[in-house]
C-alpha cells in the first residue's frame, strides 16, 4: 500500500485515487449502486481519525469525493467543483503583521499606508486596521524585517484568473463565468477541497461494451513523463488490457494542427493558438474582443478524434491526458461529436489498479503515429516550434514567424493585454495555461523537473522526423 | 470491386506501412486497377505481428506483408480476386 503512494505528488491525490479506484472496481463488477455507500468506510475503517477531527467527518468528505468520482453535480456546468465541507476555511485575511515585527522606531509602514490603516501600540508594534486596509501591499514591501505577510488562500493564490472568492460560510466559491477549468486550484488546495469531476464511469461503460464498438484511446504526449515506474510500451499494453481497441497519439492530431495552423497564420497574419482549452476559454471570458484571432483549428485532441470517427465506423474515442480543462472542451458543441469522454492520468492509474493491471510485468507494446514536432506540443514552446516547422515544410517562407510563447496563464494575460493595446511585437501567441505547458497539468500523477527533458527525449524517438511525413499516412486512411 | 485496408496503427507503422501503401499505389496504377480497388487505411486492424504489415482484403486479414514478398502477395491475393470477379 505504501508503495502506491509514491506514484503521486501528494497525499490528496492519493486519496482521490483510492476513491476513483474503488468506484471503478465496483463499476466493472456492476455492483456500484448497491455498494456505493460503503466506499467511505472501506477507505477509512476504524474509529481513529487520520486527517480531520473525527472519522465521521472524514467519511462525509469521502462520500462527496465518491459523488465527484461518479460525475459530480449535474446541475453545475463547471467540471471543477468545491467540496464545501472539505474546505478548511483557511485564513484569507490578506495583509497581517506577524510576530517578526520588532517594534522599530522608523515605522515606514505607517508612513507609506495611503489609508492610515496602520496603528502602533505602546510597544511600538504595528497593527493593521482591517476596516481601513485596501490590501495594496505597500507596507509589506517597505518593512525592512519582512514582518508583514500577505495571507492568501492557496486556492486563491493558484487561481490567476481570480475566479475564486469566499461564500458566506468562508468556504471557497468558484465563479463559473471566470473559471477556465485549468485545475490549478485542484492541485494546489492542501485539503483537497476542490476536485475535478470524473467521467470514469462513462469510460468503463464504453469499454465494457467493446465487443460492439471499437474504443480508441487517444493519449496526450505528456504521457511520456508519467507512469515513470513502468515503460511507455507497458502502459500501451495496459490500455489494451483494459479493453481499448488501440492507442493513438494525440500528437498526430498536433501534427495535423501544426500544418493547418501555419497555413492559417500565413493567411491571416495574426493568431492565438487553440490547443489549450483553458487559454481559449480565458480569451473568450476575459478578452472577448480578441476572440476573432483564435485559430479556427480544433485542438489536437479533437482533430485526431474527428479523423478517427470519420474514417472508422462504430468507433468511440476516449482522450487521456494531464488536463482538467479538456473535460470542459469535450462538452463544447463542436467537440462533443468526436470525443466520448476524457480521463486524466490520475484516473487512468485508478482504472489500471481497479483491474489489478500491474504495468511493470506486462510486455511492451509500441506507440508511434506522430512526428517529433507533434510530440513536443506537451511542453511550453513546442507548439511555436511546430508552427515554424509547418511554415518551412509548406514553403511559406515569405511569412516571418514572431512567436510569443506564454508559459502559464499570467504570461498569457500579459501578452493578451499587450495585443489589446496593439503593442505586442509578435504575430502568434502560443498560450498554455499551465506553467511548463501540458506537463504541468493538474491531472498529472507527478510534476517533476525532469518532465520536459522526458518529453523532448520521447519526441526524438519518433520514427517520423517531419510533420509532412507523419501526416502523409492520413491521406490513405481517408476513404 | 475489392476493398483493401492497410493497417497504419503504431505497430505496423513502425514496420513500414507507408512503404506498403506506396507499393500498393504503384501496383494498382501499373495494372490500371483504379476502378476495381478501393485502397484505404485503418488505425490498427488488431493483428499486430512480429514482422511486416497487416492488410485486410475484403473480409480476409493477412499479417506479415513485407516489401520483399509484395509482388507475390499482390498477384495471389489481389490480381487473382479481380480476375475471378471479372
Amino acid at each position: 500500500m505504501i508503495q502506491e503512494k509514491y506514484k503521486f505528488d501528494t497525499k490528496v491525490q492519493y486519496l482521490k485515487y483510492k476513491v476513483l479506484r474503488e468506484v471503478a472496481k465496483l463499476a466493472w463488477e456492476d455492483k456500484l449502486l448497491e455498494n456505493v455507500m460503503d466506499i467511505p468506510k472501506m477507505i477509512i475503517p476504524g474509529k481513529i481519525p487520520t486527517m480531520r477531527c473525527c472519522v465521521y467527518k472524514e467519511r462525509a468528505i469521502l462520500a462527496e469525493r465518491v459523488k465527484l468520482a461518479m460525475g459530480g453535480n449535474p446541475e453545475n456546468p463547471n467540471v471543477i467543483e468545491v467540496i464545501d465541507i472539505a474546505c478548511d476555511e483557511c485564513p484569507a485575511a490578506g495583509y497581517e503583521v506577524t510576530t517578526s515585527c520588532r517594534g522599530c522606531l522608523a515605522h515606514r509602514c505607517e508612513d507609506v499606508c495611503p489609508r492610515q490603516a496602520i496603528f502602533i501600540d505602546q510597544n511600538h508594534v504595528a497593527h493593521i486596521d482591517k476596516s481601513k486596509c485596501i490590501e495594496c501591499g505597500k507596507c509589506a514591501k517597505i518593512c525592512p524585517y519582512s514582518a508583514i505577510a500577505n495571507r492568501k488562500r492557496p486556492c486563491q493564490n493558484a487561481c490567476k484568473v481570480k475566479a475564486i472568492s469566499m461564500d458566506e460560510e468562508q468556504a471557497a466559491l468558484i465563479d463559473n463565468e471566470k473559471c477556465i477549468a485549468c485545475g490549478a486550484c485542484v492541485y494546489q488546495c492542501p485539503f483537497g477541497a476542490i476536485m475535478d469531476k470524473s467521467y470514469i464511469l462513462k469510460a468503463i461503460d464504453l469499454l465494457k461494451n467493446n465487443k460492439n464498438q471499437k474504443v480508441y484511446a487517444v493519449v496526450a504526449p505528456s504521457i511520456s513523463s508519467q507512469f515513470t515506474y513502468a515503460k511507455l510500451g507497458q502502459v500501451i499494453t495496459g490500455l489494451k488490457n483494459l479493453g481499448f481497441h488501440t492507442v493513438i497519439e494525440a500528437a498526430l492530431g498536433a501534427d495535423m494542427v501544426a500544418q493547418a495552423e501555419s497555413r492559417e497564420l500565413a493567411e491571416k497574419g495574426f493568431l492565438t493558438s487553440s490547443c489549450c482549452p483553458a487559454f481559449v476559454s480565458y480569451i473568450k471570458s476575459a478578452f472577448p474582443e480578441l476572440t476573432e484571432h483564435i485559430s479556427h483549428n480544433l485542438s489536437p485532441m479533437a482533430t485526431i478524434a474527428k479523423y478517427i470517427k470519420e474514417t472508422t465506423e462504430n468507433s468511440k474515442v476516449i482522450f487521456i491526458g494531464p488536463c482538467t480543462a479538456k473535460k470542459s472542451e469535450a462538452q463544447l458543441e463542436n467537440v462533443k461529436p468526436w470525443i466520448d469522454t476524457v480521463l486524466t492520468f490520475e484516473e487512468l492509474q485508478a482504472l489500471f489498479d481497479s483491474r489489478d493491471i500491474n504495468l511493470t510485468v506486462l510486455e511492451e507494446d509500441v506507440l508511434d503515429n506522430a512526428s517529433y514536432f507533434g510530440r513536443i506540443f506537451a511542453r511550453s514552446g513546442g507548439l511555436s516550434d511546430a508552427v515554424s516547422q509547418g511554415l518551412k515544410e509548406q514553403n511559406l517562407t515569405d511569412f516571418e514567424l514572431l512567436a510569443c510563447t506564454c508559459d502559464g496563464i499570467e504570461e498569457c494575460r500579459a501578452a493578451l493585454m499587450k495585443k489589446k493595446r496593439n503593442i505586442l511585437n509578435a504575430n502568434f501567441i502560443e498560450g498554455m495555461a499551465c506553467t511548463g505547458g501540458c506537463i504541468g497539468g493538474a491531472g498529472c500523477l507527478t510534476h517533476g523537473e525532469k518532465n520536459k527533458a522526458q518529453v523532448d527525449a520521447y519526441g526524438k524517438e519518433a520514427m517520423e522526423k517531419t510533420i509532412s511525413d507523419s501526416v502523409s499516412v492520413l491521406h490513405i486512411v481517408k476513404k | 470491386m475489392i476493398f483493401i485496408e492497410i493497417c497504419v496503427g503504431s505497430s505496423c507503422h513502425l514496420k513500414g506501412s507507408e512503404k506498403i501503401i506506396h507499393l500498393f499505389q504503384t501496383a494498382i496504377a501499373e495494372h490500371k486497377l483504379e476502378n476495381d480497388v478501393i485502397l484505404s487505411g485503418s488505425f490498427c486492424i488488431g493483428k499486430c505481428n512480429q514482422i511486416g504489415v497487416t492488410v485486410q482484403i475484403d473480409e480476409d486479414i493477412f499479417t506479415g506483408v513485407t516489401p520483399e514478398h509484395f509482388r507475390e502477395f499482390f498477384e495471389q491475393n489481389v490480381l487473382s480476386r479481380i480476375n475471378k470477379e471479372i
